[in-house]
Protein backbone atom coordinates (compact mmCIF):
# COMPACT_ATOMS: atom_id res chain seq x y z
CA UNK A 1 0.00 0.00 0.00
CA UNK A 2 1.68 3.27 -1.30
CA UNK A 3 0.43 5.58 1.11
CA UNK A 4 1.49 3.87 4.34
CA UNK A 5 4.58 6.05 3.87
CA UNK A 6 6.70 8.45 1.98
CA UNK A 7 9.35 5.89 1.83
CA UNK A 8 7.13 3.27 0.81
CA UNK A 9 5.62 5.38 -1.64
CA UNK A 10 8.98 6.42 -3.33
CA UNK A 11 10.00 2.60 -3.37
CA UNK A 12 6.66 1.57 -4.83
CA UNK A 13 7.55 4.67 -7.71
CA UNK A 14 11.14 3.56 -8.25
CA UNK A 15 10.31 -0.11 -8.20
CA UNK A 16 7.13 0.65 -10.91
CA UNK A 17 4.54 -1.08 -8.72
CA UNK A 18 2.77 2.33 -9.22
CA UNK A 19 3.53 5.18 -11.54
CA UNK A 20 3.77 8.88 -9.90
CA UNK A 21 1.17 9.89 -12.03
CA UNK A 22 -1.30 7.13 -10.73
CA UNK A 23 -0.17 8.07 -7.28
CA UNK A 24 -1.06 11.58 -7.47
CA UNK A 25 -4.37 11.11 -9.07
CA UNK A 26 -5.12 8.94 -6.03
CA UNK A 27 -3.97 11.85 -3.66
CA UNK A 28 -6.02 14.55 -5.76
CA UNK A 29 -8.70 11.94 -4.86
CA UNK A 30 -8.06 11.92 -1.25
CA UNK A 31 -8.48 15.51 -1.47
CA UNK A 32 -11.45 16.03 -3.43
CA UNK A 33 -12.84 13.46 -0.45
CA UNK A 34 -11.39 15.25 2.59
CA UNK A 35 -10.80 18.65 1.80
CA UNK A 36 -14.53 19.72 2.52
CA UNK A 37 -13.81 18.65 6.12
CA UNK A 38 -11.08 19.34 6.93
CA UNK A 39 -9.48 22.31 5.07
CA UNK A 40 -6.04 21.82 5.14
CA UNK A 41 -4.95 23.35 1.75
CA UNK A 42 -4.94 27.15 0.93
CA UNK A 43 -4.40 25.88 -2.57
CA UNK A 44 -4.04 22.97 -4.15
CA UNK A 45 -2.04 22.70 -7.35
CA UNK A 46 -3.64 19.53 -9.54
CA UNK A 47 -2.58 20.53 -13.01
CA UNK A 48 1.17 21.29 -11.94
CA UNK A 49 1.56 18.28 -9.63
CA UNK A 50 0.20 16.05 -12.44
CA UNK A 51 2.50 17.71 -14.87
CA UNK A 52 5.60 16.95 -11.95
CA UNK A 53 4.55 13.66 -11.92
CA UNK A 54 4.47 13.14 -15.56
CA UNK A 55 8.19 13.93 -15.91
CA UNK A 56 8.88 11.82 -13.29
CA UNK A 57 7.41 8.81 -14.95
CA UNK A 58 8.65 9.82 -18.53
CA UNK A 59 12.41 9.61 -16.72
CA UNK A 60 12.46 13.56 -17.35
CA UNK A 61 12.96 14.16 -13.42
CA UNK A 62 14.47 12.14 -10.69
CA UNK A 63 16.46 12.20 -7.21
CA UNK A 64 15.30 10.87 -3.56
CA UNK A 65 11.91 12.20 -3.59
CA UNK A 66 11.23 11.11 -7.62
CA UNK A 67 7.50 10.92 -7.88
CA UNK A 68 5.91 11.68 -4.86
CA UNK A 69 3.17 14.53 -3.63
CA UNK A 70 4.32 16.78 -1.01
CA UNK A 71 2.38 19.61 0.97
CA UNK A 72 4.35 22.44 1.23
CA UNK A 73 3.11 25.42 3.77
CA UNK A 74 1.86 28.59 3.01
CA UNK A 75 4.71 30.47 4.31
CA UNK A 76 7.09 28.95 2.30
CA UNK A 77 7.95 30.89 -1.35
CA UNK A 78 7.20 29.34 -4.52
CA UNK A 79 7.64 30.69 -7.85
CA UNK A 80 4.63 29.14 -8.68
CA UNK A 81 0.81 30.16 -7.45
CA UNK A 82 0.50 32.15 -4.70
CA UNK A 83 2.15 32.15 -1.12
CA UNK A 84 -0.65 34.02 1.41
CA UNK A 85 1.10 33.32 5.18
CA UNK A 86 -2.87 32.91 5.31
CA UNK A 87 -2.89 36.66 5.92
CA UNK A 88 -5.28 39.31 4.06
CA UNK A 89 -1.78 40.71 3.62
CA UNK A 90 -0.67 38.74 1.19
CA UNK A 91 -3.83 37.61 -0.43
CA UNK A 92 -2.73 37.40 -4.04
CA UNK A 93 1.17 37.57 -3.26
CA UNK A 94 3.07 35.88 -5.98
CA UNK A 95 6.63 35.20 -4.87
CA UNK A 96 9.12 36.17 -7.71
CA UNK A 97 11.27 33.34 -6.49
CA UNK A 98 11.34 30.07 -4.93
CA UNK A 99 12.39 28.93 -1.40
CA UNK A 100 16.20 27.12 -0.94
CA UNK A 101 13.83 24.48 0.77
CA UNK A 102 11.64 24.53 -2.65
CA UNK A 103 14.11 24.15 -5.06
CA UNK A 104 16.19 21.28 -3.14
CA UNK A 105 12.60 19.45 -3.00
CA UNK A 106 12.06 20.10 -6.44
CA UNK A 107 15.53 18.80 -7.68
CA UNK A 108 14.62 15.88 -5.42
CA UNK A 109 11.65 14.92 -8.00
CA UNK A 110 9.22 15.57 -4.90
CA UNK A 111 5.75 16.55 -7.00
CA UNK A 112 3.90 19.59 -5.20
CA UNK A 113 0.56 19.28 -4.55
CA UNK A 114 -0.18 22.59 -3.22
CA UNK A 115 0.12 24.67 0.13
CA UNK A 116 -1.00 24.15 3.23
CA UNK A 117 -3.33 26.87 5.79
CA UNK A 118 -1.50 28.21 9.10
CA UNK A 119 -2.05 30.88 11.51
CA UNK A 120 -1.66 34.08 9.61
CA UNK A 121 2.19 34.40 9.59
CA UNK A 122 2.62 31.04 11.97
CA UNK A 123 1.57 32.82 14.90
CA UNK A 124 -0.21 30.82 16.36
CA UNK A 125 -0.90 27.71 18.30
CA UNK A 126 -4.23 25.92 16.55
CA UNK A 127 -4.62 27.51 13.07
CA UNK A 128 -7.68 29.34 13.99
CA UNK A 129 -5.49 32.62 13.47
CA UNK A 130 -5.55 31.65 9.83
CA UNK A 131 -7.85 34.73 7.90
CA UNK A 132 -8.98 32.34 5.42
CA UNK A 133 -10.56 29.28 6.62
CA UNK A 134 -10.50 27.05 9.60
CA UNK A 135 -8.37 23.69 9.60
CA UNK A 136 -10.05 20.44 11.06
CA UNK A 137 -8.11 17.49 13.17
CA UNK A 138 -9.00 14.90 11.12
CA UNK A 139 -8.98 12.55 14.25
CA UNK A 140 -12.19 14.59 15.37
CA UNK A 141 -13.08 17.24 13.11
CA UNK A 142 -15.01 19.19 15.97
CA UNK A 143 -11.38 19.60 17.36
CA UNK A 144 -8.41 21.70 16.04
CA UNK A 145 -4.91 20.22 14.48
CA UNK A 146 -2.66 22.66 16.32
CA UNK A 147 -0.49 25.16 14.72
CA UNK A 148 0.88 27.23 13.08
CA UNK A 149 1.50 24.37 10.80
CA UNK A 150 -1.68 22.78 11.19
CA UNK A 151 -2.45 22.64 7.49
CA UNK A 152 0.20 20.40 6.49
CA UNK A 153 -0.24 18.11 9.48
CA UNK A 154 -4.09 18.06 9.10
CA UNK A 155 -3.25 17.32 5.26
CA UNK A 156 -0.91 14.43 6.07
CA UNK A 157 -2.66 13.22 8.52
CA UNK A 158 -6.24 12.89 5.76
CA UNK A 159 -4.06 11.47 3.54
CA UNK A 160 -3.86 14.04 1.40
CA UNK A 161 -0.01 14.42 0.73
CA UNK A 162 2.95 11.45 1.89
CA UNK A 163 4.83 13.87 3.63
CA UNK A 164 4.91 17.94 4.47
CA UNK A 165 6.87 20.60 4.86
CA UNK A 166 6.12 23.20 7.93
CA UNK A 167 8.26 25.99 9.89
CA UNK A 168 8.43 25.71 13.85
CA UNK A 169 9.26 28.97 15.56
CA UNK A 170 7.72 27.69 19.00
CA UNK A 171 6.79 24.40 18.52
CA UNK A 172 4.72 25.03 15.10
CA UNK A 173 6.08 21.55 13.68
CA UNK A 174 5.84 19.55 17.08
CA UNK A 175 2.98 20.83 18.18
CA UNK A 176 0.62 19.96 15.44
CA UNK A 177 2.58 16.69 15.06
CA UNK A 178 1.80 15.52 18.52
CA UNK A 179 -2.32 16.82 17.64
CA UNK A 180 -2.65 14.63 14.11
CA UNK A 181 -0.53 11.83 15.11
CA UNK A 182 2.56 12.29 12.90
CA UNK A 183 6.05 12.40 13.30
CA UNK A 184 7.89 16.45 13.40
CA UNK A 185 11.12 17.61 13.59
CA UNK A 186 12.48 20.81 14.63
CA UNK A 187 15.76 21.15 13.26
CA UNK A 188 18.73 22.79 15.10
CA UNK A 189 18.55 26.65 14.21
CA UNK A 190 21.35 26.62 10.95
CA UNK A 191 20.35 23.31 9.93
CA UNK A 192 18.47 24.29 7.09
CA UNK A 193 18.48 27.23 5.07
CA UNK A 194 15.72 29.66 5.98
CA UNK A 195 15.73 31.40 2.27
CA UNK A 196 12.60 32.27 1.19
CA UNK A 197 10.24 31.36 4.00
CA UNK A 198 8.20 34.60 5.09
CA UNK A 199 10.00 35.75 8.46
CA UNK A 200 8.44 35.45 11.65
CA UNK A 201 11.23 35.94 14.71
CA UNK A 202 14.30 35.25 12.36
CA UNK A 203 16.36 33.95 15.48
CA UNK A 204 13.83 31.27 16.41
CA UNK A 205 12.30 29.84 12.99
CA UNK A 206 13.37 26.85 11.34
CA UNK A 207 12.18 24.53 8.72
CA UNK A 208 11.08 21.39 9.41
CA UNK A 209 8.99 17.82 8.15
CA UNK A 210 6.55 16.12 9.14
CA UNK A 211 6.41 12.46 7.69
CA UNK A 212 4.25 9.50 9.38
CA UNK A 213 7.35 8.16 10.34
CA UNK A 214 11.04 9.04 11.69
CA UNK A 215 12.22 7.54 8.40
CA UNK A 216 9.87 9.64 5.94
CA UNK A 217 11.31 12.74 8.18
CA UNK A 218 14.96 11.68 7.92
CA UNK A 219 14.26 11.46 4.28
CA UNK A 220 13.15 14.46 4.04
CA UNK A 221 15.96 16.14 5.85
CA UNK A 222 18.38 14.43 3.99
CA UNK A 223 16.66 16.73 0.94
CA UNK A 224 16.34 20.06 3.15
CA UNK A 225 19.44 19.83 5.09
CA UNK A 226 22.70 22.09 4.22
CA UNK A 227 24.53 25.52 4.26
CA UNK A 228 23.04 28.15 1.84
CA UNK A 229 24.67 30.76 1.05
CA UNK A 230 21.36 32.81 0.68
CA UNK A 231 21.18 32.40 4.77
CA UNK A 232 24.26 33.26 6.45
CA UNK A 233 22.63 31.88 9.66
CA UNK A 234 22.49 28.41 7.71
CA UNK A 235 25.59 26.62 9.21
CA UNK A 236 28.21 24.99 6.88
CA UNK A 237 28.61 21.98 8.55
CA UNK A 238 28.30 17.99 6.43
CA UNK A 239 24.80 17.00 6.06
CA UNK A 240 24.89 12.86 7.18
CA UNK A 241 22.78 10.33 5.88
CA UNK A 242 20.29 10.63 8.33
CA UNK A 243 18.91 7.29 6.74
CA UNK A 244 22.27 5.30 7.28
CA UNK A 245 22.10 4.29 10.50
CA UNK A 246 18.99 5.02 11.30
CA UNK A 247 17.64 1.57 12.35
CA UNK A 248 20.72 0.94 14.81
CA UNK A 249 19.83 1.46 17.87
CA UNK A 250 21.51 4.19 20.77
CA UNK A 251 23.73 1.89 23.28
CA UNK A 252 24.34 3.21 26.54
CA UNK A 253 21.42 5.63 25.95
CA UNK A 254 20.57 7.70 28.77
CA UNK A 255 17.30 9.34 28.35
CA UNK A 256 16.92 13.35 30.73
CA UNK A 257 13.79 13.64 32.49
CA UNK A 258 13.79 17.42 33.81
CA UNK A 259 12.24 17.57 36.89
CA UNK A 260 11.27 21.20 36.12
CA UNK A 261 8.60 19.68 33.42
CA UNK A 262 7.28 16.92 36.35
CA UNK A 263 6.04 20.20 37.39
CA UNK A 264 4.63 21.86 34.61
CA UNK A 265 0.79 22.95 35.24
CA UNK A 266 -1.68 21.74 33.12
CA UNK A 267 -1.11 18.49 31.85
CA UNK A 268 -3.52 16.13 31.22
CA UNK A 269 -3.62 12.73 33.37
CA UNK A 270 -3.75 10.87 30.02
CA UNK A 271 -1.20 12.83 28.13
CA UNK A 272 1.07 11.95 31.68
CA UNK A 273 -0.04 8.62 31.61
CA UNK A 274 1.09 7.76 27.90
CA UNK A 275 4.40 9.68 28.35
CA UNK A 276 5.22 7.65 31.51
CA UNK A 277 4.86 4.46 29.54
CA UNK A 278 7.06 5.39 26.81
CA UNK A 279 9.26 6.40 29.84
CA UNK A 280 8.94 2.86 30.85
CA UNK A 281 9.13 1.71 26.92
CA UNK A 282 12.59 2.88 26.60
CA UNK A 283 14.08 1.14 29.76
CA UNK A 284 12.98 -2.13 28.56
CA UNK A 285 14.88 -1.25 25.15
CA UNK A 286 18.11 -0.56 27.82
CA UNK A 287 17.85 3.06 28.65
CA UNK A 288 18.71 4.46 31.58
CA UNK A 289 16.57 7.43 32.74
CA UNK A 290 18.42 10.09 34.18
CA UNK A 291 17.45 12.86 36.62
CA UNK A 292 18.27 16.41 34.83
CA UNK A 293 17.56 19.98 35.40
CA UNK A 294 16.48 22.78 34.03
CA UNK A 295 15.99 25.44 36.22
CA UNK A 296 14.60 28.36 33.90
CA UNK A 297 11.98 26.36 32.51
CA UNK A 298 9.44 28.36 34.24
CA UNK A 299 10.50 31.51 32.10
CA UNK A 300 10.85 29.89 28.96
CA UNK A 301 6.82 30.95 27.91
CA UNK A 302 7.50 34.45 29.26
CA UNK A 303 10.51 35.00 27.23
CA UNK A 304 9.45 33.38 23.98
CA UNK A 305 6.41 35.34 23.70
CA UNK A 306 8.78 38.70 24.44
CA UNK A 307 11.67 37.74 21.78
CA UNK A 308 9.31 36.41 19.06
CA UNK A 309 7.13 39.67 19.16
CA UNK A 310 9.93 41.93 19.05
CA UNK A 311 11.40 40.39 16.22
CA UNK A 312 7.67 40.07 14.78
CA UNK A 313 7.34 43.46 15.12
CA UNK A 314 10.96 43.98 13.11
CA UNK A 315 10.05 41.73 10.21
CA UNK A 316 6.68 42.69 9.84
CA UNK A 317 7.54 46.45 9.08
CA UNK A 318 8.53 45.74 5.70
CA UNK A 319 4.33 45.48 5.32
CA UNK A 320 3.74 48.82 4.00
CA UNK A 321 0.96 48.93 1.40
CA UNK A 322 3.90 50.29 -1.27
CA UNK A 323 5.96 47.39 -2.13
CA UNK A 324 3.99 44.14 -2.28
CA UNK A 325 0.59 43.43 -0.12
CA UNK A 326 -2.75 45.06 0.21
CA UNK A 327 -2.75 48.82 -0.21
CA UNK A 328 -6.11 50.71 1.61
CA UNK A 329 -8.64 51.86 -0.94
CA UNK A 330 -9.32 54.58 1.86
CA UNK A 331 -8.62 58.04 0.93
CA UNK A 332 -5.16 58.75 2.46
CA UNK A 333 -3.79 62.22 4.06
CA UNK A 334 -0.32 61.16 3.61
CA UNK A 335 2.20 58.09 3.27
CA UNK A 336 2.24 57.51 6.94
CA UNK A 337 -1.74 57.26 6.78
CA UNK A 338 -1.20 55.22 3.84
CA UNK A 339 0.79 52.60 5.45
CA UNK A 340 -0.79 52.51 8.85
CA UNK A 341 -4.44 52.14 7.11
CA UNK A 342 -2.97 49.23 4.73
CA UNK A 343 -1.57 47.55 7.45
CA UNK A 344 -4.56 47.81 10.17
CA UNK A 345 -7.05 46.64 7.36
CA UNK A 346 -5.14 43.69 6.72
CA UNK A 347 -3.35 42.36 9.59
CA UNK A 348 -5.72 40.02 11.59
CA UNK A 349 -6.19 40.06 15.26
CA UNK A 350 -3.20 37.58 16.86
CA UNK A 351 -0.82 39.63 14.24
CA UNK A 352 -1.61 43.23 15.33
CA UNK A 353 -1.16 41.88 19.13
CA UNK A 354 1.65 40.82 18.85
CA UNK A 355 3.39 43.69 17.01
CA UNK A 356 1.99 45.74 19.43
CA UNK A 357 3.65 43.92 22.43
CA UNK A 358 6.99 43.71 20.18
CA UNK A 359 6.24 47.70 19.59
CA UNK A 360 6.00 48.29 23.08
CA UNK A 361 8.55 45.50 24.40
CA UNK A 362 11.57 47.45 22.47
CA UNK A 363 9.96 51.10 22.75
CA UNK A 364 12.92 53.61 24.76
CA UNK A 365 12.46 52.82 28.47
CA UNK A 366 11.15 49.64 28.23
CA UNK A 367 13.84 47.92 25.61
CA UNK A 368 16.20 46.74 28.34
CA UNK A 369 13.23 45.36 30.90
CA UNK A 370 12.12 43.36 27.92
CA UNK A 371 13.96 42.57 25.29
CA UNK A 372 17.65 42.34 26.66
CA UNK A 373 16.63 40.93 30.20
CA UNK A 374 14.81 37.91 27.45
CA UNK A 375 17.71 37.70 26.05
CA UNK A 376 19.70 36.90 29.41
CA UNK A 377 17.10 34.50 29.69
CA UNK A 378 17.91 33.00 26.79
CA UNK A 379 21.61 32.53 27.58
CA UNK A 380 20.81 30.80 30.99
CA UNK A 381 17.59 28.75 29.04
CA UNK A 382 20.85 27.43 26.42
CA UNK A 383 23.42 27.32 29.30
CA UNK A 384 20.32 24.67 31.23
CA UNK A 385 20.50 22.81 28.16
CA UNK A 386 24.12 22.60 27.55
CA UNK A 387 24.56 21.31 31.19
CA UNK A 388 21.99 18.41 30.94
CA UNK A 389 23.41 17.36 27.75
CA UNK A 390 26.29 16.21 29.74
CA UNK A 391 24.12 13.81 31.93
CA UNK A 392 21.99 12.65 28.89
CA UNK A 393 21.35 12.54 25.24
CA UNK A 394 18.21 13.32 25.37
CA UNK A 395 15.13 15.24 27.37
CA UNK A 396 12.21 13.41 27.03
CA UNK A 397 8.29 15.27 27.95
CA UNK A 398 4.87 15.51 26.68
CA UNK A 399 5.55 17.74 23.22
CA UNK A 400 1.69 19.22 24.09
CA UNK A 401 0.21 19.47 27.79
CA UNK A 402 -3.59 18.25 26.08
CA UNK A 403 -4.32 16.78 22.80
CA UNK A 404 -6.67 18.35 20.54
CA UNK A 405 -8.67 20.84 21.92
CA UNK A 406 -12.24 21.84 20.71
CA UNK A 407 -12.40 24.64 17.67
CA UNK A 408 -13.14 27.71 19.34
CA UNK A 409 -12.17 26.53 23.04
CA UNK A 410 -9.23 29.27 23.59
CA UNK A 411 -9.55 32.01 20.83
CA UNK A 412 -10.88 34.55 23.55
CA UNK A 413 -7.74 34.17 25.24
CA UNK A 414 -4.52 34.50 23.73
CA UNK A 415 -2.77 33.57 27.22
CA UNK A 416 -4.76 30.40 27.46
CA UNK A 417 -3.47 29.49 24.03
CA UNK A 418 0.04 30.77 24.99
CA UNK A 419 0.56 28.00 27.38
CA UNK A 420 0.24 25.14 24.65
CA UNK A 421 3.54 25.86 24.27
CA UNK A 422 5.19 25.03 27.86
CA UNK A 423 7.57 22.14 26.49
CA UNK A 424 8.22 23.15 22.69
CA UNK A 425 9.74 26.79 23.44
CA UNK A 426 12.65 25.89 24.35
CA UNK A 427 13.94 24.20 22.34
CA UNK A 428 13.93 27.41 19.94
CA UNK A 429 15.25 29.42 22.21
CA UNK A 430 18.63 27.34 22.79
CA UNK A 431 18.03 26.82 18.72
CA UNK A 432 19.01 22.77 19.62
CA UNK A 433 16.78 19.88 17.27
CA UNK A 434 13.28 18.28 18.61
CA UNK A 435 10.82 15.80 17.53
CA UNK A 436 7.77 14.60 18.00
CA UNK A 437 6.35 11.11 17.95
CA UNK A 438 3.32 9.44 18.43
CA UNK A 439 3.00 7.58 21.75
CA UNK A 440 -0.73 6.75 22.64
CA UNK A 441 -3.83 7.74 22.09
CA UNK A 442 -6.99 9.17 24.33
CA UNK A 443 -9.77 6.87 25.28
CA UNK A 444 -13.12 7.83 24.40
CA UNK A 445 -15.36 7.63 21.21
CA UNK A 446 -12.59 9.37 18.95
CA UNK A 447 -9.43 8.75 20.15
CA UNK A 448 -7.30 11.59 20.15
CA UNK A 449 -3.20 11.14 19.60
CA UNK A 450 -0.81 12.14 22.18
CA UNK A 451 3.13 12.91 21.06
CA UNK A 452 6.28 12.60 22.46
CA UNK A 453 8.52 14.88 22.43
CA UNK A 454 12.58 14.32 22.30
CA UNK A 455 15.20 16.99 22.69
CA UNK A 456 18.50 16.96 21.90
CA UNK A 457 21.51 19.09 21.39
CA UNK A 458 22.54 21.32 18.30
CA UNK A 459 23.24 19.42 15.31
CA UNK A 460 22.36 16.22 17.05
CA UNK A 461 19.62 15.22 14.70
CA UNK A 462 21.34 11.58 13.34
CA UNK A 463 21.19 10.44 16.83
CA UNK A 464 17.82 11.98 17.81
CA UNK A 465 16.38 10.46 14.96
CA UNK A 466 17.82 6.70 15.62
CA UNK A 467 16.95 7.45 19.33
CA UNK A 468 13.47 7.95 18.33
CA UNK A 469 13.15 5.20 15.64
CA UNK A 470 13.92 2.97 18.73
CA UNK A 471 11.18 3.53 20.16
CA UNK A 472 8.80 3.64 17.11
CA UNK A 473 10.31 0.00 15.94
CA UNK A 474 8.59 -1.08 19.43
CA UNK A 475 5.31 0.48 19.02
CA UNK A 476 2.42 0.86 16.61
CA UNK A 477 1.07 4.34 17.21
CA UNK A 478 2.14 5.54 14.17
CA UNK A 479 0.13 2.64 12.38
CA UNK A 480 -2.68 4.03 13.06
CA UNK A 481 -4.72 5.88 10.32
CA UNK A 482 -7.15 8.91 10.89
CA UNK B 1 4.18 56.21 28.35
CA UNK B 2 3.77 55.89 32.07
CA UNK B 3 5.86 53.41 33.86
CA UNK B 4 2.98 51.49 35.88
CA UNK B 5 -0.54 50.45 34.47
CA UNK B 6 -1.00 50.64 30.71
CA UNK B 7 -3.47 52.97 29.84
CA UNK B 8 -5.35 53.71 26.20
CA UNK B 9 -2.85 56.23 25.59
CA UNK B 10 0.18 54.56 25.76
CA UNK B 11 -1.68 51.54 23.92
CA UNK B 12 -2.01 54.59 21.20
CA UNK B 13 1.04 55.91 20.84
CA UNK B 14 2.61 52.16 20.58
CA UNK B 15 -0.05 52.01 17.70
CA UNK B 16 1.32 54.87 16.25
CA UNK B 17 4.95 53.87 16.71
CA UNK B 18 4.14 50.62 14.86
CA UNK B 19 1.91 52.15 11.99
CA UNK B 20 -1.33 50.60 12.72
CA UNK B 21 -4.26 52.77 11.64
CA UNK B 22 -6.54 51.20 14.65
CA UNK B 23 -10.41 52.57 15.73
CA UNK B 24 -10.95 53.06 19.08
CA UNK B 25 -12.52 49.68 20.20
CA UNK B 26 -9.44 47.74 19.25
CA UNK B 27 -7.24 49.84 21.27
CA UNK B 28 -9.68 49.56 23.94
CA UNK B 29 -9.58 45.66 23.71
CA UNK B 30 -5.79 45.91 22.91
CA UNK B 31 -5.33 48.02 26.59
CA UNK B 32 -6.67 44.98 28.23
CA UNK B 33 -5.25 41.89 26.50
CA UNK B 34 -1.44 44.31 26.59
CA UNK B 35 -1.77 44.54 30.34
CA UNK B 36 -2.25 40.83 30.57
CA UNK B 37 -0.34 39.73 28.19
CA UNK B 38 2.97 41.91 29.64
CA UNK B 39 1.90 41.55 33.26
CA UNK B 40 2.61 37.88 32.41
CA UNK B 41 6.08 38.04 31.02
CA UNK B 42 6.98 40.04 33.01
CA UNK B 43 8.05 37.95 35.48
CA UNK B 44 11.40 37.38 33.66
CA UNK B 45 12.22 40.46 35.95
CA UNK B 46 12.27 37.69 38.55
CA UNK B 47 15.13 35.83 37.09
CA UNK B 48 18.80 36.43 38.35
CA UNK B 49 20.58 37.36 35.45
CA UNK B 50 24.02 38.76 36.63
CA UNK B 51 26.75 38.53 35.41
CA UNK B 52 24.44 36.99 32.23
CA UNK B 53 25.57 38.29 28.87
CA UNK B 54 22.79 38.69 26.73
CA UNK B 55 22.39 36.22 23.57
CA UNK B 56 20.48 37.63 20.59
CA UNK B 57 20.28 33.51 18.98
CA UNK B 58 21.84 30.49 19.34
CA UNK B 59 24.80 30.32 17.27
CA UNK B 60 28.56 30.68 17.45
CA UNK B 61 28.26 33.22 14.60
CA UNK B 62 29.36 36.59 13.74
CA UNK B 63 29.71 38.40 10.55
CA UNK B 64 29.26 36.18 7.77
CA UNK B 65 31.36 37.61 4.71
CA UNK B 66 31.29 36.67 0.73
CA UNK B 67 33.10 37.95 -1.61
CA UNK B 68 31.89 40.71 -2.90
CA UNK B 69 31.30 40.13 -6.56
CA UNK B 70 28.13 41.22 -8.60
CA UNK B 71 25.53 38.48 -9.18
CA UNK B 72 22.54 38.85 -11.30
CA UNK B 73 19.20 41.03 -9.57
CA UNK B 74 15.31 39.74 -10.25
CA UNK B 75 14.47 41.01 -13.07
CA UNK B 76 12.80 44.77 -12.79
CA UNK B 77 9.09 43.24 -14.16
CA UNK B 78 9.25 40.38 -11.04
CA UNK B 79 10.48 42.98 -8.30
CA UNK B 80 7.25 45.57 -9.56
CA UNK B 81 4.78 42.32 -9.71
CA UNK B 82 3.24 42.81 -6.80
CA UNK B 83 3.46 46.45 -5.99
CA UNK B 84 -0.21 47.85 -5.59
CA UNK B 85 0.77 50.89 -8.01
CA UNK B 86 3.75 51.62 -9.99
CA UNK B 87 5.13 53.84 -12.87
CA UNK B 88 7.67 52.46 -14.92
CA UNK B 89 10.35 51.71 -12.83
CA UNK B 90 9.05 53.25 -9.61
CA UNK B 91 6.86 52.15 -6.76
CA UNK B 92 4.08 54.76 -6.82
CA UNK B 93 2.99 56.28 -3.55
CA UNK B 94 1.04 59.27 -1.97
CA UNK B 95 2.97 62.47 -1.62
CA UNK B 96 5.64 61.66 0.96
CA UNK B 97 6.86 65.97 1.93
CA UNK B 98 4.85 67.26 4.55
CA UNK B 99 4.05 63.66 6.48
CA UNK B 100 3.97 64.00 10.43
CA UNK B 101 7.03 62.79 11.61
CA UNK B 102 7.26 60.82 15.07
Amino acid sequence: MPLSSLISARDAIRDKRISSVELTREILDVIAQREPQIAAFNSVWADQALEQALAVDQGRRSGALAGVPIALKDNLCTSFGLTTCSSRMLENFRSPYDATVVKKLEAAGAVFVGKTNLDEFAMGSSTENSAFKVTRNPWDTSRVPGGSSGGSAAALAAGMCCAAIGSDTGGSIRQPASLCGLVGLKPTYGRVSRYGLVAFASSLDQIGPFGRTVADAALLLNVIAGHDPKDSTSVPAPVPDYLGELHQPVKNLRIGIAREYDLAAGVDPQVHAAVEAAKKKYQELGAELVDVSLPHTEYGIAAYYIIAPCEASSNLARYDGVHYGHRTKHAVKDIIDLVSRSRAEAFGPEVQRRIMIGTYALSHGYYNKFYVQAQRIRALIKKDFDEAFTKCDVILSPTSPTPAFKAGEKTADPLQMYLCDVFTVTCNIAGIAGISIPCGFTTGEKPLPIGLQLLGPAFSEERLLRIARMYEAATDWHKRRA
Amino acid sequence: MSTGKLTLDDVQKVARLARLALDDATLQRLTGELEAILGSVEKISQADVSGVEPMAHALPLHNVFREDIVTPSLPLEKVLQNAPESDGPFFKVPKILGADED
